[in-house]
């Protein structure tokens, strides 16, 4: 049970465009029946038969929670990305039978929260789509600060600000509108957390701020997923399953240790969350480490590697999978 | 099969008592012959028809009297259960996790009509008919927590997940193997943990708190844990140990089989979708000696099992006072033979 969460076969319901690089994508149950309620700020794996590889990608639920009619995921193209994006983009169809995970929650609300303070950048709006409407189903009290490039990429952003008028902030890059940051994060109301999801530099300088500032460390939460990286092709060897496998150019370890049947946990994987860490039997050669887990003296100690978005140049790596 | 609810005690007289029934369908936890601690999760599936595997929450004959037992507790100490504010959602999780699982195990017992959040619960063993608005706290006589949790076997902690951590943030604690809901309210998974020998240096608990906070929707897991209780006492807490303390050095090789209990816990453990918390019920078994060695295997098995039982978990789990006239009682039934392995009697 430990590798990756209960599977959900949906249909492909409604594909809309929303920007000129995000779609939206709505799933219902394949047999009709009411999908599981969830938190805001979950997310959903959705797994993607793309030629040869299974691709399983993670995205953030955005409607409302108690809907259990349909989930709706939005999805922003990345041409330079390994095609997870691209083939939702390019290959994704009305009608199409597709397979998800169960909602899984790695940027709940902290409900002890009096005010729930959101910073989104770009895409990382989703979350607090469906938060938001969780919010707004009990009363919570909250305040969205939205940053986009421009009007025409601020996705949700004319919805938002309709049905929560007052609470709801935008900036346009394009007209060098900024958050003041010092300002949003001094003088909130104690009991204030703050959730920041966007670009990792946007995490790092609402963590820098907010400690500066004296906010606690666990009022401050974030979400970022990495998309595993390409880079070159790498071949390692699974002890405990005895197995060598390749790696390939657009593949992450992770898929490549699930490409040879071989099961392997995960949860976010977009380095995150922990679930995937593995052990370094052995190795000669360098680490490509790219996770937000494993901290310095981990990475240095070449004990540990997180196969969902790390990798690996050099002679052999052997881990214990 | 139809479920004959007894009317028994476990307290004062003591009229607790398994039939065979239950007794067969025990929670036998020793899949050997012997016993090292561990974690031991497995997925909380169904299996077994007629186990206490075979549904998410079981109901047994000692329902009604354990309903009761509940009741009287709460009424001398309502710090027994306890929510802290910010738990109110899960404890909604909590009551429709238990109403849409017991309608659809046991329809004959249990009815659940939903129209909207307009809902109608039917418990039909406690005779309560019970209409509500769902996420509407001021249309029940409880909080929804206390509410469903005063009709369900078993005591409930109630977790939430922060920090990578889990808290003790709400519960309803009545039945528990010596630990206290007040005492633990609000700490971390550490924290609640600390007094237990040896496992720590293992990393057992932090193996066992990863596991937990990866418990996903759809995704429930279960283990068992056991104890020894003299008498049928479902209420060992911490708050009544002058009561039950003394009542160890009651136990004599003559009333070994009726006053000594093996006490086993199957612990499950669902995610909760509004909330995200964990909620982690504990339900208890008990079973005489005197029953268990009505299955010739499970008698020559607890023999050896408590007999080669190290002395800090002996002593951990409160019994090393009295296991040599345990273990010079159970002898009796063990006579060297061999067992089949599992938990099941043969
Ligand atoms: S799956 Fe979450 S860190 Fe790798």
């Amino acid at each position: 049970m430990s590798a990756g969460s209960a599977k959900i076969p949906v249909t492909v319901a409604e594909i809309t465009p929303v920007t000129d690089l995000i779609t939206r994508f709505r799933f219902a149950r394949r047999d009709g029946g009411p999908l599981p309620v969830f938190s805001g700020g979950a997310h959903t794996v959705v797994e993607m038969q793309d030629g040869d590889t299974l691709r399983r990608n993670p995205y953030s639920l955005m409607g409302d929670p108690a809907d259990q009619s349909s989930y709706s995921i939005s999805v922003r193209r990345d041409d330079q990305g390994r095609g997870g994006s691209l083939f939702m983009h390019s290959q994704c169809r009305v009608g199409m039978d597709m397979v998800i995970s169960n909602p899984v929650n790695l940027f709940a609300l902290d409900l002890r929260g009096r005010k729930h303070l959101m910073l989104a950048g770009g895409i990382g709006i989703t979350p607090f789509l469906a938060q938001i409407k969780q919010l707004a189903a009990s009363n919570g009290r909250f305040e969205l600060h939205y940053a986009a490039r421009s009007a025409a990429h601020a996705a949700y952003a004319d919805d938002l600000r309709a049905a929560h008028p007052g609470n709801v902030h935008i900036y346009h890059g394009d007209q060098d509108q900024r958050f003041d940051l010092e300002h949003l994060l001094d003088g909130q109301p104690l009991g204030t957390h703050v959730y920041v999801c966007g670009p990792l530099r946007m995490i790092g300088q609402v963590r820098d701020t907010a400690a500066n500032l004296g906010w606690p460390r666990e009022a401050v939460h974030s979400e970022e997923f990495l998309a595993p990286k390409s880079g070159k092709p790498f071949q390692v060897k699974l002890a405990v399953s005895n197995k060598v496998i390749e790696v390939g150019e657009h593949q992450s370890l992770l898929e490549a240790i699930e490409a040879a049947g071989v099961e392997a946990p995960y949860l976010c994987r977009g380095g995150a969350c922990g679930q995937c860490e593995t052990d370094v039997i052995g190795y000669d050669g360098k680490f490509l480490h790219n996770d937000h887990w494993l901290d310095a003296d981990a990475r240095a100690s070449g004990k540990k590697i997180m196969p969902c978005v790390s990798r690996f140049e050099g002679k052999t790596l052997v881990l214990d999978r | 099969m139809t479920i004959q609810f007894k009317d028994e005690t476990f307290r004062d007289d003591y009229t607790f008592k398994n039939s065979e029934w239950a007794v067969n369908r025990f929670p036998f936890p020793f899949h050997e012959d012997s016993y090292m601690y561990s974690v031991n999760m497995e997925p909380h599936q169904s299996f077994r028809p007629g186990s206490v595997f075979e549904h998410r929450f079981d109901v047994d004959e000692h329902y009604l009297s354990e309903m009761r037992d509940r009741a009287q507790v709460l009424a001398e100490d309502p710090l027994r259960c306890q929510s802290l504010p910010h738990m109110t959602l899960a404890g909604w999780d909590l009551l429709e996790l238990i109403m849409v699982s017991k309608s659809e195990d046991y329809p004959d017992l249990f009815q659940l009509n939903r129209d909207d959040n307009n809902w109608h619960w039917i418990n039909k063993p406690m005779g309560i008919d019970q209409k509500f608005t769902f996420l509407d706290e001021a249309t029940l006589p409880y909080g929804p927590m206390e509410y469903i949790t005063r009709q369900t076997q078993g005591d409930f902690a109630v977790l939430d997940q922060r920090d990578d951590n889990l808290w003790m943030d709400a519960g309803m604690i009545t039945t528990q193997a010596d630990w206290s809901l007040d005492f633990d309210i609000g700490m971390n998974f550490f924290e609640w943990h600390a007094p237990v020998p040896k496992a720590h240096e293992l990393g057992i608990f932090v193996r066992a708190l990863k596991f937990l906070l990866n418990v996903q929707q759809g995704l429930p897991a279960r283990r068992l844990n056991w104890t020894m209780t003299v008498n049928p006492l479902l209420d060992t807490s911490p708050e009544n140990y002058s009561k039950w303390g003394v009542q160890k050095q009651e136990l004599t090789l003559e009333n070994m089989p009726d006053k000594m209990h093996l006490r086993v816990e199957l612990q499950t453990f669902f995610r909760l979708p509004r909330s995200n918390a964990l909620v982690f019920p504990i339900r208890c078994y008990l079973i005489k000696l005197g029953e268990v060695v009505t299955v010739p295997k499970w008698g020559r098995r607890l023999h050896r099992v408590l007999r080669d039982l190290p002395e800090e978990l002996a002593t951990y789990k409160g019994f090393i006072g009295n296991r040599p006239k345990i273990i010079e009682w159970l002898s009796r039934y063990d006579d060297g033979a061999p067992t089949s392995p599992g938990i099941w009697p043969d």
